[in-house]
């Protein structure tokens, strides 16, 4: 199932899809946010926003906002 | 005559870049500033085998050479330049054993500008607790570097690299892979255009479109031609170009990288479940904070007493031992309590160096940033912001220097902005004789004391002060940026304690001599102005009072006080006092408090200190400035000077008004402007100046 990394649940797995290259920052990508990898959802923050996510062994925090330009394919339901 | 190397250490944040450099280095670096930059320099020397020196420069902790802030873009400026003193011979990247994956990223771009390169894989101790085993050997090959296994927490692999750095001429200078092959066609016109330049070189300088302050770029004028592509279409590329360096990246950990899951552990997650937990979380937070507060209070009330009576001692003892005259009265009233007033704040700012060093260190800070930014988001700022805000009860200084790794523009300016509201270290003294002078003491419910009660409302007042005006600037400021918030959450770790003293010892040592040159400065300003003035007045003091008082049989101390005091009043100071004495009165001060707040523009502790100066100054005795100041009285009401009402006014105008040249000064070299910092003056000075008028003329 594809839906955007925002959607994620606490504790989900996915595979990122793709990457708006518009609205995601260099650094994001270059910190291992690109499409092929895997990430989890580790923690969210109150109103799910931000969002601590382990993107490709790196564990980070994005905002939401962020977040809902990144595709990605659910691993398994 | 042994040449010294030039050594640049570079890596990404949390890879313990800095340990490398302690280990190395020892105590034997010093800290500075870049030249028209407020950009830290860290370096220090290393001696090397067989008697060579290296002079070695902690660069800022960067992801990649794609710089999004000040102190990333120094990095690049420093290996594009090859003109720089500062250039080095050899890189030395640091990456983390566990992160070695996203390290490599920094590794390929800095072999891509040809420059000799030793890898340093830091944190080697917790390979076995990981799961991870390492083929040196090959990952040597496929990077076409040396590499150093070093674990600055065991303090082994340290030799190793020295021996590395010492033989940096027998490194190969071959990039490990050809990022040119993104967009064949545009690279191979750029190198028809440009053939004695460095390819990786041009593609730096053409990307990197940031606004870089006041820095100039070089060679960027010939480049403009080739900026025919779009950003959007860069941007594509970059990302071609990082996909493509990871795919290396891949191939080579495949190769030289294994891990072994079944045997890693990973306490960070279950470490996060509690501290970034909706409501444990904050639960910590707040108990961290109370503590920090605890410290900065409590604890080191006891070596600030000792310091105070020691430099009130001091002053007695060199006025009684020194020859009599006007160079021993300087020392006394001017010289040693000026540098009191300035070593007596050490004990709070390292205890909040300590703190934040600790904080930080551990990778505790990075999920106060995650917890906070969704808060802090409502009022303009940044989770990123707390940092500076909690910084800023020390000092303001270091504080707004920590807003840089804010992203957006609009987040960090209004975190600058703001951050001067918080209660720094300086109003402590203003606010601890007023509140000594004025509030009660006693117990509000029998359990708080009123005084304790007062200052933490003050503190309250501070931050309250911030964030009503970020959120003011929030919806007023025009600025369109685009705010990008990635924060890394590192794994946990012991801070380590040499890390942790340098840290304080270098952040005490540059407020001290940073911020005490300036008290230093004006405290001598003010004796001279104290004890001269001009005219009749003055230099006839002692005649006029004796004949004033000639009638009414004083005895010699009482005339000699009357002499001091109608001195003081006609000296250069006093008639500034008195002329500004009209705009303070509403307010409910006199003239010395005028003196006072009028000095304490430069900086705030001064006040103190001036006050200190003008009632000691001709006096003799040893009765305490708070004893004289209670004996003030007010020249029109007639009742006691401090009251209630004028040091509720007082403390109000301190805690709103921008009375620090240094925080100004660093405003405009961050914001690289001086409408800021002149907002800043004007809007809280004179906000502050109707609130104490309000507070007086109410209260009264």
């Amino acid at each position: 199932m594809e839906i955007t990394l925002a959607n994620l649940k606490r504790g989900q797995k996915g595979i990122i899809k793709d990457v708006s290259s518009l609205h995601i920052p260099l650094k994001l990508l270059e910190m291992g946010c690109l499409p092929g990898n895997a990430v989890e959802l580790v923690q969210v923050a109150p109103f799910a926003d931000p969002m601590y996510l382990n993107i490709n062994g790196s564990h980070l925090a994005i905002r939401k906002e962020t977040a809902v330009h990144i595709l990605i394919n659910i691993a398994h339901e | 005559m042994s040449k010294q190397i030039n050594v640049a250490l570079i890596g990404n944040p949390n890879t313990g870049k800095t340990s490398v450099f302690n280990a190395l280095t020892g105590l034997n670096q010093k800290v500075g500033n870049y030249p028209g930059i407020t950009v830290e320099k860290k370096e220090g020397i290393c001696k090397l085998p067989r008697g060579v020196k290296a002079h070695i420069i902690d660069l800022p902790g960067t992801y990649s050479l794609n710089a999004s802030s000040l102190d990333e873009n120094l990095v690049i400026e420093l290996l594009l330049n090859k003109n720089d003193k500062d250039f080095p011979d050899v890189a030395v990247v640091v990456s983390d054993v566990e992160n070695l994956k996203r390290n490599l990223l920094l590794f390929t771009q800095i072999k891509d500008l040809e420059i000799p390169t030793i890898l340093v894989i830091n944190m080697a101790d917790r390979m076995a607790y990981k799961g991870i085993s390492l083929d040196i050997a090959c990952l040597e090959n496929e990077l076409k570097t040396k590499i150093a296994l070093v674990s600055t927490r065991k303090n082994q692999g340290i030799e190793k690299l020295r021996e590395l750095i010492s033989d940096y001429r027998k490194l190969s200078v071959e990039p490990c892979l050809n990022a040119s092959e993104i967009d064949p066609e545009y690279f191979n016109s750029l190198r028809e255009a440009f053939p004695n330049q460095l390819l990786y070189k041009l593609w730096l300088v053409i990307t990197q479109d940031v606004n870089f302050g006041d820095i100039q770029r070089q060679e960027s004028d010939t480049l403009e031609d080739f900026k025919t592509k779009t950003k959007i279409d860069l941007k594509r590329l970059q990302q071609k170009e990082t996909i493509k360096r990871y795919q290396f990246i891949n191939n080579t950990l495949k190769k030289g990288q294994t891990i072994d899951l079944s045997t890693a552990k990973d306490l960070r997650i279950r470490f996060d479940r509690i501290l970034t937990h909706k409501v444990w979380g904050y639960l910590i937070f707040f108990f961290i904070l109370l503590l920090i507060f605890q410290a900065i209070y409590d604890w080191s009330a006891i070596p600030m007493d000792f310091i105070d009576s020691t430099f009130a001692s001091l002053s007695e003892w060199s006025k009684q031992t020194l020859p009599q005259g006007q160079f021993t009265n300087l020392i006394a009233e001017g010289i040693i309590p000026g540098l009191g007033g300035i070593v007596i704040f050490i004990p709070q700012i390292a205890f909040l160096f300590l703190f934040i060093a600790v904080l930080e260190e551990s990778g505790y800070m990075s999920r106060v940033v995650f917890l906070m930014d969704r808060i802090m988001r409502r009022f303009g700022l940044s989770g990123k912001s707390v940092v500076p805000l909690m910084s800023g009860t020390a000092c303001a200084i270091p504080a707004i220097m920590a807003t840089r790794n804010i992203e957006s523009w609009k987040e960090r300016l209004i975190t600058i902005l703001v951050t001067p509201f918080t209660t720094c270290s300086a109003r402590l003294p203003v606010y601890l004789i007023i509140i000594a002078l004025v509030i009660p003491e006693g117990r509000f419910l029998g359990l708080i004391s009123y005084q304790a009660l007062t200052l933490m409302l003050l503190y309250l007042i501070g931050f309250g002060a911030a964030l009503g005006s970020a959120y003011l600037l929030h919806k007023t400021l025009n600025i369109k940026s685009r705010s990008f918030f990635v924060v890394e959450m590192p794994n946990y770790k012991l801070p380590l304690f040499k890390n942790v003293l340098i840290t304080v010892v270098e952040k005490t040592k540059a407020f001290v001599f940073g911020a005490g040159k300036i008290i230093l400065a004006i405290s001598i300003v003010l004796w001279f102005l104290a004890s001269y003035g001009p005219g009749e007045h003055f230099n006839n003091a002692e005649n006029i009072v004796t004949e004033q008082y000639a009638t009414e049989n004083l005895t010699e101390e009482e005339l000699q006080q009357h002499i001091a005091s109608y001195k003081l009043e006609h000296s250069y100071i006093g008639i500034t006092g008195q002329a500004i004495e009209p705009l303070i009165q509403p307010l409910g001060y006199d003239w010395k408090i005028g003196i006072a707040i009028v000095s304490s523009f430069a900086a705030r502790e001064v006040f103190v200190g001036t006050l200190a100066t003008i009632y000691s100054v001709g006096s003799d005795e040893e009765e305490t400035i708070k004893n004289r100041m209670a004996g003030e009285v007010n020249p029109v009401l007639g009742t006691p000077l401090f009251n209630f009402a004028s040091g509720i006014s007082l403390m109000l105008f301190y805690a709103f008004a921008m009375q620090c040249m240094s925080t100004l000064a660093i405003v405009k070299r961050e914001t690289n402007s001086w409408k800021w910092p002149i907002l800043q003056l004007v809007t809280m000075s004179s906000f502050a100046y109707l609130v104490a008028l309000a507070a007086f003329q109410i209260l009264k």
